[in-house]
């Protein structure tokens, strides 16, 4: 009895610890004051400069725009070079494999310099352009992890029976492997979409021209001291976290539920 | 024929994974000279200069601090996985559903959050004010960057060990408890030993991060508060010192492979972390 | 099928680089120190103009050279310092200003134009002037203030902060020895970089724009503040108090000028005029509290402004005083001085 309430209360201290200071900000966000430290009363006056904020907006704008067209890029050059990767003779897989692990295992810092060297070096602009170029490459690794496990429990010689009952090799992709890796490309257009939404370090490094995503900007502002406007933003990025894991995890018990178990 | 459609991504990743890592090699290796008709020269004196006790000190440091956050949630997050791997299922899905929400927050957020929590007006402090203690100082030290990072990196050590532990087979466990052995000896002997390639993932993706972090030491330490990531922060972007930066970055790698592979020495090859997503 | 992939990733690209540059309205690249206009004034600009202003700031001025001598970008206007244009005119890093352009140009006060590090005043348009002091909180500070070694004071152990800032933090070292701000004597930089070891321990922070609202909720007595930040300061805390050490300290001139990058030369001009003009100058130096070159728009100013001394402090007070000069060849030494001093433990 005693070990029971003591773990209960372990399990309950780690969740205050994860979960105190995403309260912390929440609360404040409401707070009629810029100072963090006491409460002076509630307004929504925060949110309404969150709004009104250009900078934030702008970065919102680029952040989606950039994961969605990465995600979108990066799911289909990795799930061609998965494919190609697994058919690929076992030397010269294991350097592709071994090469396509380094930007997993990379510091984001390396990484990050890295590209900016390169993209200076080729005297590329720093934009737009060079960001979704760094996201791309930092995501496609991912993709083609998720993607080749479901290839190799794949039967091996099911393309080639299907070519051989006359499928063209575009229908054999489409009929035969494409249904077999699909969840592995959903889960690996899914890391990508959330990377690239979070990533900061790599795209610190790799932007400019005045393009800057939601961690660039949360950056600069917690730089600048404490400022309720990202306590606003933090409420409603969280309360969508929440709203869409719910919704998530709804739907897959749900799958359950349906498939007996 | 079908390897040809990984074409383009090896020419892509050649453009963008090799040869800007070999464009960081070539500026760690060389140093500018006005008399070389390329604009640098080869030299050592990069790595030389890091040799320095001023800069080994600071590598030190990242590193120390970065052991010592990992060794935190290892000693936090593993109670916590062997609980919540004991637990019922549906307590176990709920519980892990809520470890994986802050991490969905962005992590400059979650930075930021202790920020406000830790400042010389900050909320611990003013409660410390309200009961009649005097005030603390708890921003801008090691005690701060510690917390930031435990507070980042902690799902990052209980998902995998929390995975490992619920695969685990159970009938090992009753088998070894009907031979008499004791909750210490199970936990010594079979528990552990079974648990160790996701203590393994765990070190490596919370060691990782932290010891290359300059973000959570830029915020939670101070403008003067320095770890290897912010040397290699303010050599490229403000004391244009590319060479030296990228010769840092490669010791920052080097020092990288080095703890992987102590890791990977002992970490099963079959399942690496991928039980995360 | 290889090809149907190949030409779906090409259109992929395709959108991207579209997507990337795909505005109508003109824009305007203007790159400035962090919290130093009144953002009122761009939406002026653009309204008037019918453009885009993409607005990027930098917390010193070796930021803003790296990104702007690396390349990679497009800045049409920013607004260094006078040791900062010094180097860049010497690095041909800027572009000539058509003073023709900059109709507004007459309303500089003459004691702001052809100074040294524009002698011909070619490259550059004056923007705002100040100094730099001790910014400290009576409340928390008995003795009077009137010296730099009040920094090193144990007694302020946590409750001051630096700029963080090599020339800048470096400037107060050596003025503290009484050296030259501008030394080329490796040994006595070399002694300001030992100085400003010493006082590591003592340090709170080494801040930027950020200290400002530390002094502001009281979180540390001492700070290094520019005279600009220090009049706005002390309207939000009337307990903060701001004081030229006797020794001397930096007398600095910020213009805008035209970088290399710069791809509308002549918008970019416009906004230089725009930015001259008596109404424009007047709301933006009452909003930023920064002193401004310009005479018309000192004319208008609040009285009482006008005799702030912190602002505009009387020539007596900065007797001392040195403007920055470039070091040249020499910053290499501070750069890795500066890089020693911010790693010690």
């Amino acid at each position: 009895m005693v070990e029971k309430s003591i773990k209960k209360f372990y399990i309950f201290l780690v969740f205050l610890f994860l979960y105190a200071p995403i309260l912390v900000l929440i609360i404040f966000s409401f707070n009629n004051s810029r100072l963090q430290g006491s409460w002076e009363g509630f307004t929504l006056n925060w949110y309404r400069e969150l709004f009104k904020s250009r900078e934030i907006m702008k970065s919102l704008y680029y952040t989606l725009s950039i994961a969605t067209l990465s995600s979108i890029i990066v799911t289909i050059i990795g799930t061609l070079s998965a494919i190609g990767i697994y058919n690929m003779k076992s030397f010269r897989k294991k350097i592709i494999l071994n090469i396509n692990y380094l930007p997993v295992l990379n510091p984001d810092i390396v990484t990050g310099i890295s590209l900016m060297t390169l993209f200076i070096f080729l005297k590329i602009r720093l934009g737009y352009t060079t960001m979704l170029l760094s996201h791309i490459t930092f995501n496609i690794p991912y993709v083609i992890l998720a993607v080749l496990p479901k290839l190799k429990q794949m039967p091996k010689d099911m393309p080639e029976a299907a070519m051989d009952l006359g499928a063209t090799p575009f229908y054999a992709f489409r009929k035969v492997i494409l249904p077999e890796i699909s969840s592995g490309i959903v889960t690996g257009a899914l890391i990508a979409f959330t990377l690239s939404i979070d990533d900061f370090v790599i795209s610190f490094f790799t932007t400019g021209s005045g393009v800057s995503n939601l961690s660039i900007t949360i950056y600069s502002m917690a730089r600048r001291g404490i400022d309720p406007k990202i306590n606003a933003l933090s409420t409603l990025m969280f309360v969508s976290v929440l709203i869409l894991m719910i919704i998530i995890n709804k739907r897959s018990s749900n799958k359950l539920k349906r498939e007996g178990v | 024929m079908k390897k040809f459609t990984s074409y383009p991504y090896i020419i892509w990743s050649v453009i963008f994974i090799i040869f800007p890592l070999l464009l960081v090699l070539l500026y760690g290796i060389t140093i500018p000279s006005k008399t070389s008709f390329f604009g640098f020269k080869l030299s050592i004196e990069n790595f030389q200069r890091f040799c320095e006790p001023i800069y080994l000190r600071v590598l030190w440091k990242s590193v120390w601090l970065a052991i010592l956050s990992t060794l935190i949630c290892l000693i936090i997050g593993y109670p916590f996985s062997m609980i919540l791997a004991k637990s019922s299922l549906k307590r176990r899905n709920k519980f892990v559903l809520l470890i994986v929400i802050p991490m969905w927050m962005n992590f400059l957020l979650r930075t930021y959050s202790w920020m406000t929590i830790l400042g010389k007006n900050g909320i611990i402090n003013n409660f410390l004010r309200i009961i009649g203690l005097p005030a603390l100082d708890l921003l801008y030290n090691d005690g701060a960057v510690i917390l930031g990072m435990v507070y980042n990196f902690l799902p990052f050590m209980i998902l995998p060990i929390y995975t490992v532990l619920t695969k685990m087979n159970r009938n090992i466990l009753e088998v070894a408890e009907d031979l008499g052995a004791n909750r210490f000896v199970i936990f010594s002997k079979i528990v552990f030993p079974l648990s160790l390639p996701g203590v393994i993932s765990g070190i490596t993706m919370v060691f990782m991060p932290a010891v290359s972090t300059f973000v959570i030491s830029k915020l939670l330490g101070g403008g003067q508060y320095w770890l290897i990531g912010n040397l290699v922060e303010e050599q490229f972007l403000r004391i244009n010192d590319w060479h030296f930066g990228s010769a840092i970055a490669l010791i920052l790698m080097i020092v990288i492979l080095f703890a992987m592979a102590i890791m990977n020495k002992y970490e099963d090859k079959e399942d690496r972390g991928v039980g995360l997503w | 099928m290889k090809k149907s992939f190949i030409v779906l990733i090409f259109i992929l690209f395709l959108i991207t680089i579209m997507t990337g540059c795909g505005e109508e309205k003109a824009q305007l690249y203007v790159y400035n120190w962090g919290d130093y206009i009144d953002e009122d004034v761009l939406d002026e600009f653009e309204e008037e103009y019918n453009v885009e202003v993409v607005y990027e700031t930098y917390p010193t001025n070796e930021e803003m050279y790296v990104k702007i001598n690396q390349g990679g970008t497009k800045y049409d206007v920013a607004i260094p310092s006078d040791y900062m244009i010094e180097k860049m005119i010497k690095e041909d890093l800027l572009h000539k200003i058509d003073m023709n352009n900059i109709e507004n140009y007459d309303n500089v006060a003459d004691r702001f134009k052809n100074l040294d590090f524009d002698p011909d005043n070619e490259y550059s348009v004056p923007y705002m002037w100040g100094t730099v002091g001790i910014l400290y909180n009576e409340k928390m500070v008995d003795e009077e203030v009137n010296s730099w070694n009040i920094l090193w004071d144990e007694e302020y152990d946590d409750e001051i902060l630096m700029l963080d800032s090599q020339r800048d933090s470096f400037a107060i070292a050596l003025k503290k020895l009484g050296y030259s701000i501008n030394t080329n004597n490796e040994e006595e930089l070399e002694e300001a970089k030992d100085e400003l070891i010493k006082q590591k321990d003592l340090v709170l922070a080494y801040v930027g724009d950020e200290g400002k609202d530390m002094m502001v909720r009281e979180e540390a007595a001492l700070s290094v503040a520019w005279s600009g930040d220090a009049t706005y300061l002390m309207e939000e805390n009337e307990n903060l108090n701001y004081v030229i050490p006797k020794k001397g300290s930096n007398l600095w001139y910020d213009n805008m000028v035209i970088p290399k990058t710069s791809e509308n030369k002549e918008l970019a001009e416009k906004f230089i005029d725009f930015m001259t003009r008596p109404d424009i100058a007047l709301k933006n130096t009452e909003y930023i509290g920064y002193s401004t070159p310009n005479k018309k728009a000192m004319e208008e100013l609040d009285e009482e402004l006008r005799n702030n001394s912190v602002a505009y402090p009387s020539e007596e007070e900065v007797i001392n005083s040195e403007v920055f000069l470039d070091p040249g060849e020499f910053l290499k030494v501070y750069d890795r001085l500066w890089t020693e001093v911010k790693a010690h433990q």
